[in-house]
């Protein structure tokens, strides 16, 4: 296909040619086009349809800004919606959709919402779709939802790899334009540390897209000159296709670096895209500004663009949008693209200016004191209205109109801290504060000192400023003479009168009309009137749109727009992939993961996994024939029971305590005592919070005077270290105690069951008399195992039988296991996982996570006595409030079904029988519930009001979540041996 | 330690160190690091001091600092706190060994198998460092040791020299979690 709109120049490579399609058709582009150039070279200016009308629409701009212009990128998994034309760098083969259109762009059914208009204005959903109410959620919302969006998500896994990473460093530069490049060149000879980051993908910013000199030189001749100089200095780090999308906290932003979107695809093993976090210390906004249109009726038409992006497309890509285009304009810069598209032979129909003392032009025609009022062309501009100072209108036949409405500087990234930009009269639009931030200063046309000459004098002046902070020395560059042309504007937003639909902002189809709307409604701060109206929002968040809008409500407000105020500005600056942020982090490696010792043998044996926290715990370790978890599960238990089992423990946290103060600081810790613990034996803990709640639970071994392991649960490890961390350094710095975490250091296994023993006997060195006699119940010791291998041995139980824990270093814990398993082939010995560990230890009555839920005393757990009142500890104090020492407060109970058959479940409310099912009957809640193959039914643990008063009362469980109504008998929380014989064998 | 009858197993499960090399990166498990955390006791920071400084030929190192000694590699982990690491074959009993020689100058306590240890070698590793934590990579010199966040979790890193040799210990239970990054960041800069 021909390029028709080709002009001559520009700075793509004619060289190499590269073929596209847009709809099914094919086209062909060079190489330095975007999509929305090469479109408009192939005379293809319709490039979507709008939100919320499905109005014809075409590109609007030439940069991030884009609302209209947005495509499906790619084909299948690939497929990106909402992609703007204008950023999409063109690639051999490149595939784009239209969207939001059906059955095709040039036809669609759905532009009947056009006619429909006058029931669709702003903030239409919140009066349609009120009555009835129960429509709401079955109807109304499912067809809103399909309404909304433009493009669609293929619904396949993304098939790219993305990254992301950290940068520091001395200077960062945002934009590459002349105010950006002469940063770095500053900063670069002074020898700081300099990020330049550039969002297209060439360096340049404005120079790219405008004509005149640097001295005499082209500016791309410059650019090449100053990028060559960068580019060979190792402190300087040139980044193009990368967008800085946020500031943070302390120097900190956020940017992605779109790595591999102009390939068809990505190379293998290659991130898409990648993400960074800069740490700058000092940083230079040097972002430009963005141009902002006229508003008048019908201004929406394929062909009316900025007239900025127009001279871009001219200069920069070599493409006319028409034949024929009109101007529109309130300032000087607007000439500037008249007299630019002249120069290439693109006929100008008019000037128009809305001042009545415009420049004259001895090139074009100027319409002084004019204003469009109009437009004609359907999928198309064909002609606009235009009424001339003397009040009569005269039509312009022209295929584009470029509209200067004046420039805002791009000060997104200053607001994001919540600074707030100033009116600035000259220039008639927001800037920053100067100076406002001492981490981020702001140079060239972002600060709104629009000519070329002031961006390249502010960029090296204020980057000499920041890096004098820094104490780094950087001299002036000799600057090229740039154009200084002083800003001439007479602010002009919309024009008034017309009785049409004059769109403000593109993108979601609002128009000024829904801002009177808006506001004769109550909607007069902005920020409701943003999200009453949609207007600012989606993909643009309304680069293009919002300062019309804020013009208007001035107007209808009486106030001046600095009066009126803008809304804020957040990240991101453009939208940013959901595939950048989640990076290396997706599937299995969405966040790390923590393997057992024993995790590669578990594997080995079919063990089923379950995730405890970032552990992979091994859940149950199904054999042949199993068909059902519970098979495996009640298999596991009833063999603890009747031999021995083991399972692995390594995930209870493990807190080395050592010091002359050891015993000390646990008394101090843990609400029972400590201090008097011998040498070689273990005792349960438990750790109030100060408020006298219950933190956790679990066991310290005294290895020697003054060395402990303290044992905690697998959940709280982390957090009761850090507990004990804070009471070392805050709460008893006077004490000799040091801690560290040695909980992956040690593989450990729980050996339980009565042939535990027996079994033990057979790996522990015979030196080390483990019999009933010589190590007892609670002991504890270092030992060595299979000829020498240094262990540690603990004599305790979770599952109520004669049991043990044995510890080995880590590395060894995968042998460990192969080995219990080969010698305890002849006691029947299994595996068993959380589930078996959790019946265990319900029979036994044991409390776990879920009854030390942080709202639990030491009393509810029936281990009030444990607080011991003749020492102080954490949470003693506070556990003693009267409305914690209640004798009607909650106590751990069992609980069996009045009839076996029935399931008991956790999460249930006690009542009693006969009472009705309602929080004023609520007497308590089951927390544990297991099916106990030893007991034949299901079994429960509860905390009930005045429970232990309560063994043998009949009540009912509900849980109409699910659908659950069964009579129990209040028991003990002890289901097999209560008095601990089993435990002492 | 003795020769024992089990066979210990990496951290990354398996018999022998997985050595990965890719482009000019090279990736390699270390399993022969015997490492001790060493705290001193209140009051025994000079007398600690005075015991270590023939072995290492200096002082401990401070903050973000590690001394390396002929065969033994002294890092600082906390306030009066440091790690000691030496080749595992030649101190099996490490621990031990420490414990014996400070007496009661410090609380030793075995690390040897809290972490996964990788050395990564090559030309030029910033731009591997920069893609997996957050630290200026580029400004770390030999004997720079920092503990930092890889992927969530706790890690120290060492520069052995700078640019091109840094050993990193992450938790061994997450060897694999960090080899992954580790491994991926790297194909994604060869």
């Amino acid at each position: 296909m021909s390029q028709k709109n080709r002009l001559d120049g520009g700075q793509i490579d004619r060289n190499h040619r590269l073929s596209f399609s847009f709809d099914g058709k094919n086209y062909s582009g060079y190489a330095g086009d975007t999509l929305a150039s090469a479109l408009l070279a192939n005379d293809v200016r319709l490039m979507g349809r709008s939100f919320k009308y499905h109005r014809p629409r075409g590109v609007f701009s030439a940069g991030s800004e884009e609302p209209n212009a947005l495509v499906e990128l790619r084909s299948g998994a690939r497929r990106e919606p909402n992609t703007r034309a204008t950023v999409a760098e063109l690639y051999d083969g490149l595939e784009a959709q239209s969207q939001n259109r059906f059955p095709s762009l040039r036809f669609d059914v759905m532009a009947i919402n056009d006619r429909l208009s006058s029931f669709l204005s702003a903030g239409f959903y919140y009066k349609t779709f009120m009555w009835p109410a129960a429509f709401w959620e079955k109807i109304y919302e499912p067809f809103i939802r399909r309404a909304a969006g433009l493009g669609h998500l293929s619904g396949e896994e993304d098939p790219d790899d993305y990254d992301k990473g950290f940068l520091h460093c001395d200077l960062l530069v945002i934009g590459a334009g002349p105010s950006g490049l002469v940063a770095a060149q500053t900063a670069g000879r002074a020898g700081a540390e300099v990020i330049l980051a550039e969002e297209d993908f060439t360096f340049g910013g404005r120079l790219l897209a405008d004509t005149g000199l640097l001295t005499d030189q082209h500016a791309n001749d410059w650019i090449a000159e100053v990028v060559g100089e960068l580019s060979n200095l190792p402190n300087v780090r040139l980044m193009t296709r990368t967008t800085v999308f946020g500031q943070y906290d302390h120097g900190i932003f956020g940017a992605v670096e779109r790595v591999t979107d102009h390939l068809p695809e990505p190379p293998s093993q290659k991130p898409r895209q990648i993400l960074w976090r800069i740490y700058a210390k000092r940083t230079l906004l040097t972002a430009g500004a963005t141009e902002r249109p006229i508003t008048f009726d019908n201004n929406d038409r394929p062909g009316v663009m900025l007239a900025g992006a127009m001279r871009a497309y001219a200069n920069r890509w070599a493409v006319a949008p028409a034949k024929e285009v009109a101007i529109f304009t309130n300032n000087d810069d607007g000439h500037r693209t008249a007299r630019d598209l002249n120069a290439k032979g693109v006929k100008i129909a008019a000037l128009v200016d809305s001042r009545a003392d415009a420049p004259t032009s001895p090139e074009f025609e100027v319409l002084s004191g004019a204003k469009i009022i109009d437009s004609r062309g359907r999928l198309g501009l064909k002609s606009v209205k235009v009424r001339l100072q003397d009040g009569s209108v005269k039509d312009l036949t022209c295929g584009a109109l470029g509209i200067a409405g004046g420039w805002n500087p791009n000060v997104h990234l200053t607001c994001h801290k919540r600074g707030r930009p100033v009116w600035n009269d000259h220039i008639s639009a927001f800037v920053p504060v100067p100076d406002s931030d001492p981490l981020l200063r702001v140079a060239g046309a972002a600060a709104g000192l629009f000519s070329t000459h002031e961006a390249l004098q502010s960029g090296a002046d204020k980057t000499i400023e920041a890096l004098k902070d820094l104490d780094i020395s950087a001299h002036l560059p000799d600057l090229p003479q740039a154009e200084g042309a002083p800003v001439n504007i007479a602010p002009f937003w919309y024009v008034k009168g017309g009785k049409g639909r004059a769109w403000l902002d593109l993108q979601n189809d609002v128009t000024v009309k829904d801002i009177k709307l808006a506001h004769q409604e109550g909607f007069k701060s902005v920020e409701h009137v943003k999200r009453y109206t949609t207007l600012g929002m989606a993909t643009d968040q309304g680069k293009t749109a919002n300062l019309g809008a804020l013009a208007i409500l001035a107007d209808l407000e009486g106030k001046t727009i600095p009066d009126v105020g803008t809304t804020i500005f957040r990240p991101p600056y453009t939208p940013v992939s959901i595939g950048a942020f989640a990076g290396r982090s997706r599937g299995k490696n969405f966040r790390p993961y923590r393997l057992t010792p024993s995790h590669k043998w578990a594997e080995e044996q079919g063990a089923i996994f379950v995730e405890a926290g970032n552990w992979l715990r091994a859940q149950w370790f199904p054999i042949e024939g199993e068909t059902h978890w519970r098979q495996s599960v009640d298999r596991e238990v009833l063999a603890v029971r009747k031999s021995v089992g083991i399972c692995d423990v390594t995930t209870l946290g493990k807190i080395d305590v050592q010091g002359a103060d050891a015993a000390k600081f646990l008394n101090h810790v843990y609400c029972n005592g400590f201090a008097k613990l011998p040498v070689g034996k273990t005792r349960y803990g438990l750790m109030l919070r100060e408020d006298g709640m219950a933190m956790d639970d679990g066991t310290a071994a005294r290895l020697a005077e003054d060395h402990f392991v303290v044992t905690t649960t697998t959940a709280n490890a982390v957090s009761v270290f850090r507990h004990m961390e804070f009471c070392r350094q805050c709460l008893w710095p006077g004490l000799d105690v040091q801690l560290i975490s040695t909980t992956e250091a040690w593989a450990q296994f729980a050996v339980a069951g009565p042939n535990s023993r027996q079994l033990l006997q057979k790996i522990v060195d015979p030196e080390h008399d483990i019999s009933n006699e010589a190590f007892t119940y609670m002991a504890c010791g270092e030992i060595t195992i299979c000829s020498g291998l240094r262990a540690r041995l603990f004599r305790i139980s979770f599952s109520g039988e004669l049991a043990y824990e044995i510890a080995v270093p880590a590395r060894y814990g995968d042998a460990l296991i192969r080995r219990l398993m080969d010698v305890g082939e002849e006691f029947d010995i299994v595996p068993y996982g959380t589930e078996a560990l959790g019946v265990l230890r319900i029979e036994k009555g044991h409390a776990a996570g879920n009854e030390l839920n942080g709202q639990s005393t030491a009393a509810m757990l029936g281990l009030g006595r444990m607080v011991s009142q003749k020492k102080d500890s954490i949470g003693r104090v506070l556990a003693g409030r009267p409305h914690l020492m209640r004798e009607d407060d909650y106590r751990l109970v069992g609980l069996r079904p009045v009839y076996a058959e029935d399931t008991i479940l956790s999460g249930a409310h006690l009542m009693s029988v006969g009472d009705p099912a309602n929080a004023k009957n609520d007497q308590g809640w089951v927390t544990s519930a297991a099916y106990s193959p030893h007991i034949g039914s299901s079994i429960a643990l509860a905390f009930l009001k005045k429970g232990e008063n309560r063994h043998g009362e009949v009540l009912r469980i509900v849980s109409p979540l699910d659908n659950m109504d069964i009579q129990i008998t209040v028991t003990i929380p002890h289901f097999i041996d209560p008095e601990g014989v089993r435990l002492r064998v | 330690m003795s020769e024992n009858l089990l066979a210990p197993l990496t951290a990354l499960g398996k018999t022998v160190p997985v050595i990965k090399k890719i482009g000019g990166i090279t990736i390699s498990e270390n399993p022969d690091l015997a490492i001790v955390s060493l705290s001193a006791r209140m009051g025994t920071e000079q007398d600690l001091q005075n015991l270590l400084k023939p072995l290492l030929g200096a002082c401990l190192p401070g903050p973000g600092q590690a001394q390396f000694a002929e065969d033994i590699t002294a890092i600082w982990v906390g306030v009066h706190q440091w790690f000691l690491m030496a080749s595992l074959s030649d101190h099996p009993d490490y621990a031990d060994e420490i414990n014996n020689f400070v007496t009661d100058a410090a609380s030793v306590t075995e690390q040897s198998d809290g972490w996964a240890v990788f050395d990564i070698t090559g030309d030029n590793l910033v731009p591997l460092l920069e893609r997996i934590c957050n630290l200026n990579s580029k400004a770390m010199s030999s004997g720079d040791a920092t503990r930092c966040l890889i992927e969530h979790l706790g890690c120290l890193i060492i520069c052995r020299e700078s640019v091109r040799n840094f050993t990193i210990l992450g938790p061994r239970s997450s060897a694999a979690s960090l080899h992954h990054t580790f491994v991926t960041a790297a194909h994604s800069v060869a």
